[in-house]
């Protein structure tokens, strides 16, 4: 069994080497062919986690050993892989919502010329993604971790005639650079203080390292963990990667790339849970960007934007609960999962309407639209119900239980964390259902309009949108693209009940991440009720503000917080004021110190000797006359050095 | 009179020989103010001979002047050579060794 | 001065009166032939005031009791070495070097900066040295040692320094050898016949014609003054080697050339000819 997981990371490999170097050839057959080396590698999957369910808890833990990468003396790194309960749990959920959007790309990608390259790039994505979670040690994560950021570079400029989509690559990549920055310190760090930076000596040991050092190993995890999964301060680039295909926002910037840094600090837990001040950090930049997010969530008209500030602060929710510490990790981990799913399912009924709507993005400009799309409308329904935490359903289970976490965190900490988690419930069923109204609901806005108008700057009209201006004909999406929307909406509405059926996934994951029993302040159905009074506050305020009234087609100019939050919150403005501005006074003033004082002396010194020599050059004038008063001088002062040294 | 008196008579030449050598172009008149520093030498050899008491300052200046003849006829024969070859006396004229 | 008085006085701490005049006397005059040799124009004169200067330095080691000295000073300096300047002074002749002009720029105050500096540190040094009157001893009895100052000489110079004696006698020989190397031309190949000189002439094409017969162009009959050519500038070619290179050229003025600007122009007004007729 343990060579199987190998496999599991060489199928799509395997795929994308075929795909991106197979050429034309296989223009035709491609797409069939990354989808069936991505359903294999879940194929393993499900066989590896069945023969995994046969073991018992600790011993269910796999490990395979590949080679020696760097066999060197007082380094040793090795290409090794680990299949526990928790990487387990990402490879059924990478390969599995993976399977799905690969399926689901076939129809959405089938007029781009470049599909058979789009599939070599998801295939390499899946490819890292799983060397990430299935690493034994940091270093081979870094390789995933790079591999990922590789791939969503990328997906993310797939489109790369577009200029908004080139930029957006380039900004994710270089906000990521500054997250890896924060993972290779970490790895350094772990290796100056624990001598090796594979996860068993390195987590076994970390409560025998210095609490300092483990805080900064923490923070710089976290460091990375904020790059990768767009938390406070380095979320800027996960809205602008909304340019890329709407099957790559659904994949890598809804359901598994960005909760590689939850994954990170779940699978470091051992070294937060022994630095305290870095779990209030994790908590901090949780808290913080779960209203962040939600609340450029709730101003933007861009669904796709909309969909990932969602993602932003669901993904707040996950750090918040895994800087909780044990009491969190395995509801992290289980909300990471069904919102694997009802995100996924979300962005694909967005990329489904999209379709319908020749690619437009403003809400503003749809309405109406479940007549037209009745497949679309129900799963994504499904999905919004999911995520807004309606009872029964995947979110409920899971974010209620975040909210109870966040409770016993204790002290005024527990209730500050609490209320942001029950205020971030409340904002979530806000714009869900604005969403939701917008899209669905109302009166169609999209007839007898003239031509896509330049009211939302937002969105860069694509060339295959400003090629027809002609009204828009919605229609049911093809059933390759269905197909998928139907599986994850099964997942959105059943995946929380059963997890939590006799509290199955905290169980499962107890012998990797362990498990405390929260203990919240109030009783549990007294924050129940709050979660969903929260939620039914939130859908009804929404209600009233978009389904009572008309929809004005082009946005109203709103208040203060709108605005900035329909430029997310000033975060780009804040970035190239302080770095970027910054960067470049301090680079400028670096070339003119470098132009007048670096330059300066050394031309200063070159001018210096080139007028001395100048000068000195005078001195061989070639008459012995002249050398003679030279030999004159120095004999009148040998003579005074004579007489002083006498008088002395 | 102190015959120290001597000694100051001969700094006093042998300056005035050095700026010779200094101002003066004319290669003769070099040679001649050198003659002259010589001069000055023997002088203070023999006042310090008479104020040792001892002959041996005398033996230095009768080597100083047969060294000097020496030189004077040498000095003088290139001297000679030169203007053949550059039609000057001037040791000004002799300045190859600049740039 | 008795033989006994320049005997005592050679004894003595403190010399004689006499001796004082002497010293002052001729001090002066030494020093005035020293600055003569330095600062006259003419080389020739220079040579004779250092001879001068050499003869009063043969009197005061004939007063400093180093009376061998004294006479070869005479005999050497002032007979022979200075005879060798003149002679070589006839050979050069006058220079343009003889000028007192300076033309390298600060050297003459350079150069007075030194030597002051010399002269006052030297000078200052002496006074400071410990040279009192209680180590002065006198030549006197080194004199009389050997029953004189030249037997005395000749005691220690041949067996003391006899070896340095005869270094210095080498070193006499080699310098005699020597210069007579250094001015020796021997004639290495044939000399040229006026023919072949022409013929190189030509080849070089320089100067095809024959040079100029002295009073060519000349307005003057002396030798060393140059004839014009037609522009009126004057030519270098016409006057003797010899006299160039001594600088014994006579200048022609400016008057010589309005002279002839002038007979042209009375030429012209006399033919009836305007101003641009000549141009």
């Amino acid at each position: 069994m343990d060579s199987l997981i190998g496999l599991l990371v060489a199928a799509p490999l395997l795929g994308a080497a075929v795909l991106l170097c197979g050429g034309r050839r296989l223009d035709r057959t491609g797409h069939w062919l990354g989808t069936a080396l991505a359903a294999t590698s879940f194929v393993i999957g499900a066989v590896l986690f069945f023969d995994m369910l046969g073991r018992e808890g600790e011993d269910r833990a796999l490990h395979q050993h590949l080679f020696s990468w760097v066999p060197v003396q007082g380094f040793q790194a090795d290409v090794a892989f680990q299949l526990d309960q928790l990487s387990m749990t990402f490879v059924l959920l990478i390969t599995g919502v993976g399977s799905l959007i690969h399926l689901y790309s076939i129809g959405y990608m089938e007029h781009d010329e470049r599909r058979r390259r789009f599939f070599g790039y998801l295939n390499l994505f899946l490819a890292a993604m799983l060397l990430l979670v299935l690493a034994d040690n940091y270093l081979l994560l870094y390789v995933g971790w790079e591999g990922v950021g590789l791939a969503s570079f990328l997906l993310i400029g797939f489109w790369q005639h577009k200029p908004s989509a080139a930029t957006a690559a380039k900004k994710a990549f270089i906000v990521n650079r500054v997250g890896d920055m924060g993972l290779s310190i970490a790895i350094f760090l772990m290796f100056t203080t624990f001598g090796t930076f594979a996860f068993g000596p390195v987590l076994e040991n970390a409560d025998r390292a210095g609490e300092g050092t483990l805080t900064a190993i923490g923070l710089m995890l976290l460091l990375a963990a904020c790059g990768k999964s767009a938390q406070v301060p380095l979320q800027s680039w996960l809205g602008d990667a909304m340019e890329g295909p709407t099957p790559v926002s659904a994949l890598i910037h809804a359901a598994t790339m960005v909760t590689a840094g939850v994954y990170l600090i779940t699978r470091s837990g051992a070294i937060f849970d022994a630095a305290p001040t870095a779990q209030t950090v994790v908590v901090t930049v949780g808290a913080v960007t779960l209203l962040f997010g939600a609340i450029v969530g709730c101003a933007k008209d861009d669904i796709k934007k909309a969909l990932a500030g969602s993602t932003m602060s669901q993904i707040g929710y996950m750090v918040l609960a895994a800087g909780l510490g044990p009491i969190g990790y395995a509801f992290a981990i289980m909300h990471l999962v069904t919102h694997g799913f009802f995100k996924a399912g979300l962005f694909l009924g967005a990329g489904s309407v999209m379709h319908g709507m020749n690619d437009e993005v403003d809400m503003r400009k749809y309405g109406g639209l479940r007549r037209y799309m009745p497949v679309t409308f129900v799963t994504f329904g499904l999905g919004y119900l999911a995520i807004i935490g309606f009872p029964g359903l995947s979110g409920f289970f899971s974010k209620d239980l975040i909210i109870e976490a966040a409770f016993s965190a204790g002290g005024v900490q527990g209730w500050v964390l609490g209320g942001a988690t029950l205020l971030g419930a409340g904002l979530t069923a806000y714009y869900m259902t604005r969403v939701m109204i917008l899209t669905f609901f109302g009166e169609p806005r999209w007839k007898n309009r003239p031509a896509p108008s330049p009211a939302s700057p937002d969105v860069e009209p694509s060339a295959q949108e400003s090629g027809e201006h002609a009204e828009p004909h919605p229609h049911e999406s093809p059933r390759s693209m269905t197909i998928p929307m139907i599986v994850l909406a099964f997942g959105s509405v059943f995946a929380g009940g059963l997890f939590n059926w006799g509290e199955a996934f905290v169980h499962w994951l107890e012998p990797v991440t362990s498990f405390e029993h929260p203990h919240p302040p109030i009783p549990i159905p007294v924050i129940t009720a709050a979660t969903v009074t929260m939620m039914l506050l939130g859908v009804g305020v929404a209600w009233a503000q978009y389904a009572r009234r008309p929809v004005p087609v082009v946005a109203p100019r709103g208040s203060l917080l709108t605005r900035s939050a329909r430029r997310d919150l000033l975060q780009d403005d804040f970035n190239h004021a302080v770095f970027v501005s910054g960067g470049q006074h301090l680079t400028r003033s670096l070339v003119y110190l470098d132009h007048t004082v670096v330059d300066g002396a050394v031309n200063g010194t070159a001018a210096a000797f080139g007028g001395l020599s100048g000068r000195m050059r005078k001195l061989q004038n070639g008459f012995a006359r002249s050398y003679a008063v030279s030999m004159f001088g120095g004999a009148a002062v040998l003579v005074a050095a004579t007489l002083l040294m006498r008088a002395v | 009179m102190n015959p120290v008196n001597y000694l100051y008579l001969a700094a006093l030449l042998f300056t005035i020989g050095a700026t010779g050598v200094l101002i003066r172009r004319n290669a003769i008149i070099v040679f001649m103010s050198i003659e002259l520093m010589l001069n000055a030498a023997n002088l203070t050899l023999v006042a310090f001979s008479r104020m040792h008491g001892n002959l041996d300052g005398q033996i230095m200046a009768f080597f100083v002047m047969v060294v000097a003849a020496a030189e004077v006829v040498v000095g003088l024969a290139i001297i000679v050579m030169l203007y053949r070859s550059r039609h000057s006396a001037s040791v000004d004229d002799a300045s190859l060794m600049k740039l | 001065m008795s033989t006994a008085a320049t005997a005592a006085s050679l004894l003595a701490a403190d010399t004689s009166t006499g001796e004082a005049v002497q010293f002052y006397v001729l001090g002066v005059l030494a020093v005035a032939g020293a600055l003569g040799t330095v600062l006259l124009r003419r080389a020739v004169h220079s040579a004779l005031c250092l001879a001068g200067t050499m003869v009063i330095l043969a009197l005061f080691y004939l007063a400093n009791g180093a009376y061998f000295l004294g006479v070869v000073q005479i005999v050497v300096y002032t007979g022979a070495v200075m005879m060798l300047f003149l002679f070589v002074l006839m050979l050069v002749g006058r220079t343009t070097a003889d000028s007192l002009k300076e033309t390298i720029k600060g050297q003459r105050w350079l150069a007075l900066g030194c030597a002051l500096g010399l002269a006052m540190l030297v000078i200052g040094g002496i006074g400071q040295a410990t040279l009192g009157s209680e180590a002065f001893v006198g030549i006197g009895a080194a004199n009389a040692e050997f029953g004189g100052n030249v037997p005395g000489i000749a005691e220690r110079l041949f067996t003391e320094y006899v070896v340095a004696f005869e270094v210095t006698g080498a070193l006499l020989t080699i310098a005699a050898v020597g210069a007579t190397l250094l001015t020796h031309r021997e004639r290495t190949e044939k000399a040229r016949t006026q023919r072949e000189q022409a013929i190189e002439r030509v080849r070089l094409n320089q100067h095809v014609p024959p040079l100029p017969a002295p009073g060519v162009y000349a307005r003057h009959n002396s030798v060393d003054r140059p004839g014009l050519l037609p522009d009126g500038t004057p030519s270098e070619l016409t006057v003797n080697q010899t006299l160039r290179e001594r600088g014994q050229l006579r200048e022609v003025g400016q008057e010589q050339l309005a002279e002839v600007a002038a007979i042209d122009k009375r030429t012209a007004d006399y033919h009836g000819r305007g101003e641009e007729a000549r141009q």
